[in-house]
């Protein structure tokens, strides 16, 4: 990177509020032509935000962004697009009924006498297609091509429109391998003829593999900017994640182990999660560490059937059984709190009480609903179990605060006395003191014998209640950690692909 | 080689020729050139009015309105011809006025209230049959020397086939409808609309301007349909052409239009038409089976469609073709 170099795009001071929240924070970002530029950051930390005041999808309240030079002011996509800023997004925007070619020349047409003429057209394609080494028919339809080929459509037509800057945001999230090479080496014949990429992805390893430079963001500031070259995968997943590498020893007793409940055999689903090994004995707590989009959440999805495995086997309690769809997964016992509670979890306009015996009731069968009195019993011995907060069990749980909406689910799955239970970013949204709460329910559910699987982003409790912590890794299962291993300082090592410390 | 997207046009035809040569052997004077003739003429109303309805489906919307519209054009042309001294043809400019004008307000409060084309058609199908009734609610002949003129415009074929004026308007207008559609740049937004309207809005479709046209081209239709639709009866009826939308959409469907929006051909409509005529000749000819039959076959038909365009889309969703290039390498 010459240093003397100007940058194409210079922002200084970009800040974004919301209510009761900043999203940006005197963010800055300097961008040279011809480097590829990683934007980095968990969930939260600003990225799309940012993306976002670039694009002129929001509007900046703070800062100034200069394009050659010249303050910007985008207002809308298409204004940020005709300065130069292109973006390409995951969902790939374009239109599947549509030709390849027809796609590239939306809105710009070679047009002869006054009618489009699709032979020009079809010429024009081929041409820009060849510039990415793409050698495909411009005249099938779009959808007749994988994602990574339309990926790479998409980035040429917003090259042909904008040419300056290309913000590539998740582009590979749902690339196979191959499908990533392809599109990597567009990009760097991209960066060759002088554009500035921004890369957003959660894949480490592809950071490292095209970025030049990386920026981190955390909780909406600019953490640091760093040479790739010079810097290691553990010193960014430690800015990501903001925590100092200490080495807490764990410190509890190796757990007793519990009968074997669970074994998970060769289990995974293509382009999800890589098939994994998993065995889970009772009063196990096993934790799942990674970073966002590494398939923890994938993970806890597919063992409870909310979608559907393609490969592996299934034993509970060394027989075989089928894991179809979260029905059969609660008859044998399962539960799942699902990560995204207001959507996945509550049911919004129904009671507290409705919510708290929904999956006992789904078990049992509709046809024969259990006695008022009893149930009324459960929900009250759960509501003063977990200190539910509430002014009546009939009031809707929308009503309640995030913490408690969480109490309630886990009262839910409680009360069908599961032998299995699942909990995906327990403490997500929580205060500290139900956080504490949480965890030290998630001891006492340990303590008398139920097995359980924790996903979670905070490394701390992670380090806190688990047995045993499995890291996962671009969707694959890559390192199991046990007894005095599991520290925090550990699992990031692990995150980043590095050796694991041994225990002093 | 028959791409995916040209298939169901290509069966649309095969359809046809199948049905036509079946028609033709068991009575082979369907070969003549009077039932080709005819074939046009019957058909030349519903046609115009199921290109505009293409229009209107390849964009993902739906238009309720077009029979109410034909009734009114029809009621509307025969009062003023017999109520003033109004030429014809300014008649026919005024009335095209008042439908354009018609479909490009449905149009705009589609686009601008966010409102579904269903709701706002079916409005417009009240509202066009009852503006008919008040005009008059008694079948008005038309008595004009003009119209006569226009009535008497015809080719005759050997073989007695007489190829009337209308007939040949419906296919300028086919010709007309699938020039805009795949040689301008409303014809390719209309098939942006119809492949995702976030998408195409992101991508710079004019979405206001385009959703405007659409429906002002299904109005416009619709009032030429009425026009012709009144040379073809000589009278202006507020009853008449009751359902007509709906045979218009089963014409686009049967053309191999997919109701999703996005994909079909204006020349598959024009398929679609005459398959639908055919199976109407055809029982005549018979003579032994209730008209009704027409409406059986055309009901089987349209399911028989339906599937083959659900068969479709789940067939290039799963047939991904990989990267050539790279396919090569690995």
């Amino acid at each position: 990177m010459a240093e003397d170099m100007r940058p194409v795009l210079h922002c200084t001071g970009i800040s974004k509020f919301f209510p009761g929240a900043i999203a940006l924070d005197e963010v800055e970002l300097e961008l040279y032509p011809g480097e590829v530029h990683a934007l980095l950051g968990e969930n939260g930390a600003g990225k799309s935000t940012l993306i976002k005041c670039l694009t002129g999808a929001y509007r900046r309240d703070g800062g100034t962004i200069r394009l050659d030079g010249e303050e910007i002011a985008p207002q809308s996509t298409q204004a940020s697009q005709d300065l130069g800023i292109g973006t390409v997004y995951q969902e790939v925007n374009l239109l599947p009924n549509l030709t390849v070619a027809e796609n590239l020349f939306l809105g710009r047409q070679p047009m002869r006498r006054g009618f489009i003429s699709p032979r020009r057209m079809r010429d024009m394609a081929r041409e820009t297609l060849s510039e990415f080494g793409l050698s495909i028919n411009p005249d099938e339809p779009l959808s007749a091509y994988s994602v990574a080929v339309q990926q790479v459509v998409a980035i040429a037509r917003a090259v042909a429109l904008s040419g300056k800057v290309l913000i590539l945001d998740e582009p590979t999230a749902s690339l196979d391998h191959d499908e990533v090479e392809l599109l990597f080496s567009v990009i760097r014949k991209l960066k060759d003829r002088g554009l500035a990429i921004v890369f957003i992805t959660h894949f480490l390893d592809q950071v490292f593999a095209i970025s030049d430079r990386a920026t981190v963001l955390r909780n909406g500031r600019v953490v640091g900017t760093r040479l790739l070259g010079e810097t290691s995968q553990t010193e960014i997943v430690t800015m990501m994640l903001g925590r100092q590498l200490e080495s807490r020893i764990h410190d509890r007793a190796p757990a007793e182990a519990g009968k074997t409940l669970l074994q998970l055999c060769d289990f995974g689903r293509r382009g999800m999660i890589d098939p994994f090994d998993l065995d889970v004995r009772e009063g196990e707590v096993v934790g799942l560490a990674g970073l966002l989009g590494s398939g923890r959440t994938e993970t806890a999805n597919l063992i409870f059937g909310a979608v559907q495995a393609d490969q592996g086997t299934v034993l509970l309690r060394d027989r075989k059984i089928g894991l179809g769809n979260p029905r059969a997964a609660i008859a044998h016992r399962f539960g799942l709190c699902p990560e995204d509670r207001k959507t996945d979890g509550i049911v919004g306009d129904l009671s507290v009480r409705e919510n708290i015996i929904l999956a006992l009731q789904a078990r049992q069968g509709w046809f024969r609903p259990l006695q008022r009195a009893k149930v009324n019993e459960l929900v009250e011995a759960y509501i003063k179990a977990l200190d539910i907060r509430l002014a009546s069990p009939d009031m809707p749980i929308r009503l309640l605060s995030g913490d408690n909406q969480q109490k309630a689910l886990l009262a839910r799955w409680l009360a069908t006395n599961p032998d299995f239970l699942i909990l995906d970013e327990p403490t997500r949204g929580i205060d500290v003191g139900a956080h504490a709460e949480i965890i030290a329910l998630i001891e006492k559910l340990r303590e008398n014998g139920m097995a359980l699987l924790v996903a979670s982003s905070e490394l701390e409790e992670l380090v806190a209640y688990s047995t045993r912590v499995i890291v996962l890794r671009d969707r694959r299962h890559v390192r199991e950690l046990r007894g005095k291993e599991i520290t925090t300082a550990n699992i990031v090592r692990a995150i980043a692909d590095e050796t694991v410390e041994e225990p002093a | 080689m028959i791409r995916t997207t040209h298939l169901p046009l290509a069966v649309t035809v095969a359809t046809f020729l199948l049905a036509y040569t079946l028609c033709a052997w068991q009575f082979p004077a369907m070969l003549s050139t009077r039932v080709v003739a005819n074939l046009l003429t019957d058909n030349a109303f519903l046609g115009i009015t199921a290109v505009g309805m293409t229009f209107v489906i390849l964009s993902g919307g739906i238009d309720l309105s077009v029979g109410s519209v034909i009734a009114f054009t029809g009621v509307f042309l025969a009062v003023i011809l017999r109520d003033t001294s109004i030429h014809p043809v300014v008649a026919f400019a005024l009335v095209l006025l008042v439908t354009v004008s018609f479909g490009a307000g449905m149009g705009a409060i589609i686009h601008y209230l966010e409102m579904p084309p269903f709701i706002v058609t079916l409005a417009g199908m009240f509202l066009a049959r009852g503006a008919a009734y008040v005009l008059s609610t008694d079948s008005v002949p038309i008595t004009h020397e003009f119209y006569d003129t226009l009535q008497s415009l015809y080719w005759k074929a050997p073989g007695g086939g007489r190829f009337r004026l209308i007939g040949g308007i419906m296919i300028l207008t086919f010709v007309v409808g699938a020039i805009v559609a795949h040689r301008t740049r409303l014809g390719q937004n209309i098939y942006a609309i119809g492949g995702g309207q976030a998408t195409a809005r992101l991508m710079g479709v004019p979405l206001a301007r385009t959703t405007v046209s659409i429906y002002a081209i299904s109005g416009g239709l619709a009032g030429l349909a009425g026009i012709v639709f009144s040379l073809y009866t000589s009278a202006g009826y507020s009853l008449a052409t009751v359902g007509v939308e709906l045979d218009a959409i089963a014409a686009v469907v049967i053309g191999g239009t997919l109701l999703t929006g996005g994909t079909g051909f204006v020349a598959g409509t024009f398929f679609g038409i005459l398959i639908m005529g055919l199976i109407q000749t055809y029982i005549v000819f018979d003579g032994t089976l209730s008209s009704w039959w027409t409406k059986i076959v055309i009901g089987g038909l349209l399911f028989a469609f339906i599937l083959l365009q659900k068969g479709l889309t789940w067939a290039t969703t799963v047939r991904r073709k990989p990267a050539i290039d790279f396919a090569a390498q690995s």
